[in-house]
């Protein structure tokens, strides 16, 4: 990665983040990370990441959501803002983006909702291009980018949105120093998987199977076969999709992951709760599970490099 | 490839008509976007291996190419001009859409691909995927909108006919929308053996490109047919416009022909006026009142809320009933080589019942649209007389000499027709109550 675009700033909590909009660090900063996502992985090791759908089934429970995803372990929290046609996602997260559109979710009252999060974790946005190109008064990227790095956002995913048309989100992203997180796919070889590695900003998801994202039984060999064809590259590398539990975690990191990505899982514990008080108790009590999980791997993974020292 | 951007050496976007067009798919999804681009490359443009030989000589045998350009007499009569439709209700299985389902099925083969897999929305495309895999033998999977799946029964039935699985898709309204979101998650989860062939000239490069070429062999028949009928070139071309693959497959010959005015004639539906609350365009007119945005993979004309939600749009044509248009229309629009129209659901229902009296030609709820135009356009004298509003502009520009595509025939919808005409008093309908007895 190029230091070029990044800015000069100070501090690392989110409000300070805020104020001096996104979460990249100065090369100056007192630790060697290029940005605030970056250090939540490497410095968190083995980094749990959790994905919930924002306004799933108001913006108030989600901020009580992320809350407790935050006091239970979570390391980087992802929220997603609904975009009404979810190609990349299965039917769990397919659900609970219509209940966060049916409950009237917007943009506009997305930023607001992370305006007033106060976290440990470093917090992204994860939705698709249409939704980021239509904020602001014409087809353009980068005012979501600029609301986004003074909501005190650190970094944005957008499923729809491969290397090969990234470049005026990128730029936007550099401007104010967001993260612009890339998914690297089972079926992402070759040149291809060499253009995405230089470009890697924050970490690389590492997409554990083909298809749309959703909790399954077990864990699957392409994840093996992707870490192991992205081990040569020194960047964090964070996996999902498919993954529901704290062995699922254990299994992940144990095979060279720098964190695990957990998302629908969560959302099956907000849609099967009465109560949002119970939802975040279970988001609370799943986030540890997992983080213990993860550890567990750390543990037994004798030849994972151990987190990089301050 | 990435072969063409590596010589450009520039941007690195591909696949683009001005600002339209792209590639924006899933990660996942992106070597088989690339894979199938340098097999469009090869096969189609390049005839590796005698591919456009085959598949040309399978249109002819199989699906009953070419499809004649007929003069209407009474139309002409009518409309006081030369009026020369374009047949592709001929086409086997009843609508251009094999052209392009044909053509995409035999290039997964020739790619060594397993699997077909299509969505659809009037059953149209489905079922002319269906017919091109039995005849090509290849498993195939359809995702059809709830919806849509219950009021095109007899195009379900003809699917399951041919051997392919229909796949009723539950999500939102249920229909083509959500059925393109669902085989868009099939074809990343299956993406290795399965070819996705799309219906219409939407979605990434190179499906906007490939499936205009596949589907241009209706206007480079129609432009040598109308030389050789009528001695010249026509003042108009009029073609539907839904996603747009019969309007591109009709206009793509004609477009270096500045003296030809082009009529992409969209579905007006009930009213060009959003509902941005309810989320709902009770139109499908994205040409007409679209804003740009990304869906499916492209950048284009859609039907969205200023917050970027995609519309429910409506139409009485399952066909057209779509919130986006092909990236290469949107832009033949903006540069101002192609006028986009619009008529709504009862002009496009009259225009079914006059080709149906007139002209002894059921047509596509979806053609009736662009004959819909037509009257409106070339007016008449009854119309005028009967106080409709003054003659559309267009009515000079149309000239003299006109070619409609009439892209698929209308038995699809002889339920849907009934029961709409009999909510309204329709000009050019027949009494249609006493139809059951």
């Amino acid at each position: 990665m190029s230091d070029e675009n990044r800015r000069p700033k100070e501090g690392n909590s989110r409000e300070t983040r805020a104020e001096s909009g996104g979460g990249r660090r100065a090369a100056s900063d007192d630790a060697q990370y290029d940005s605030d996502i970056e250090a939540a992985i490497r410095e968190n090791y083995p980094a749990l990441i959790t994905y919930i759908t924002a306004g799933d089934p108001s913006l108030e429970a989600t901020k009580e959501y992320v809350e407790a995803l935050d006091r239970g372990g979570a390391d980087l929290i992802e929220l997603g803002l609904p975009f009404s046609e979810p190609i990349a996602e299965g039917p769990t997260i397919q659900a609970a983006i219509n209940r966060a559109l049916d409950a009237g979710t917007t943009p506009q009252a997305f930023f607001e909702l992370v305006d007033d999060l106060e976290t440990e974790a470093p917090l992204l946005v994860m939705t698709y291009y249409n939704m980021i190109l239509q904020y602001g008064d014409e087809p353009d990227v980068r005012p979501f980018v600029e609301r986004a790095a003074e909501a005190g956002l650190s970094g944005i995913i957008v499923p729809d949105l491969p290397a090969e048309e990234s470049e005026p989100l990128r730029a936007a992203c550099d401007k104010h120093g967001l993260d612009l997180v890339f998914i690297v796919a089972p079926t992402t070889e070759g040149e291809r998987l060499e253009r995405i590695m230089s470009q890697v900003s924050g970490f690389a998801y590492v997409q554990a199977r083909l298809g749309t994202t959703g909790a399954r039984a077990n864990v699957s060999g392409a994840t093996h076969d992707s870490l192991a064809r992205l081990s040569a590259y020194n960047v964090p590398k964070a996996v999902g999709f498919g993954v529901s539990k704290g062995d699922h975690a254990a299994e992940i990191i144990e095979a060279g992951a720098d964190g695990v990505i957990v998302g629908s899982a969560l959302i099956d514990l907000i849609a099967s709760s009465d109560e949002p008080s119970d939802a975040a108790d279970a988001l609370e009590a799943k986030a540890a599970e997992l983080k213990r999980g993860a550890r567990r791997g750390a543990e037994t993974d004798e030849v994972a490099p151990e987190p990089e020292q301050p | 490839m990435s072969t063409e951007r590596e010589r450009d050496g520039e941007s690195s976007r591909t696949g683009t008509f001005g600002e339209y067009g792209g590639q924006y798919v899933p990660e996942a999804l992106m070597p088989a976007v690339q894979e199938l681009e340098d097999a469009y490359e090869r096969y189609v443009l390049e005839n590796e291996d005698g591919f456009m030989d085959e598949f040309r000589e399978r249109m002819r045998e199989f699906g009953g190419r070419p499809t004649p350009l007929q003069r209407a007499d009474r139309l002409s009569e009518r409309y006081d001009r030369e009026i020369y439709l374009k047949r592709e209700d001929l086409v086997h299985g009843g609508a251009h859409k094999l052209n392009n389902a044909l053509g995409q099925v035999l290039l997964a083969k020739y790619m060594g691909k397993e699997r077909i897999i299509a969505e659809t929305g009037a059953g149209q495309h489905g079922t002319a995927t269906a017919m091109a895999a039995a005849h090509l033998d290849m498993p195939c999977e359809i995702y059809m909108g709830r919806t849509d799946v219950n009021r095109q029964r007899p195009n379900v039935y003809r699917m399951r006919m041919n051997g392919a699985e229909v796949n009723p898709v539950e999500a939102g309204s249920g229909t083509l929308k959500e059925a393109i979101n669902e085989t868009m998650r099939d074809w990343a989860t299956t993406v290795e053996r399965t070819h996705y062939v799309i219906g219409s000239v939407v979605g990434p490069h190179p499906f906007p490109k490939m499936v205009r070429d596949f589907q241009s062999v209706i206007g480079k028949e129609a432009r040598k047919q109308i030389q050789e009928q009528a001695g010249r070139l026509p003042d108009s071309v009029v073609a539907c416009a839904g996603g747009g693959s019969n309007t591109m497959g009709t206009f793509h010959a004609f477009v270096p022909d500045d003296d030809v005015d082009l009529y992409a004639v969209e579905a007006g539906g009930s009213s060009l006026e959003i509902d941005e609350a309810e989320g709902l365009a009770p139109n499908s007119a994205t040409l007409s009142t679209g804003t740009v945005g990304v869906l499916h993979g492209a950048m284009t004309k859609l039907l969205q809320s200023t917050e970027g939600q995609i519309m429910e749009s409506h139409s009485v044509s399952a066909g057209l009933d779509y919130a986006g248009v092909g990236p290469e229309l949107a832009h033949l629009v903006e540069t101002g080589r192609v006028t986009p129209a619009s008529v709504d659901d009862e002009e496009a229902l009259n225009g079914f019942h006059r080709l149906s009296r007139l002209e002894g030609i059921i047509p596509a709820l979806e053609s009736s649209h662009a004959l819909g135009y037509l009257e409106r356009a070339a007016g008449t004298a009854a119309d005028e007389a009967s106080g409709r509003s003054p003659r559309d502009e267009a009515h000079e520009e149309l000239g003299d000499l006109v070619v409609v595509n009439v892209s698929g025939r209308g038995d699809k919808d002889l339920e849907t027709v009934l029961e709409e005409t009999e909510k309204r008093d329709l000009a050019a309908a027949p009494e249609v109550e006493v139809f059951d007895q």
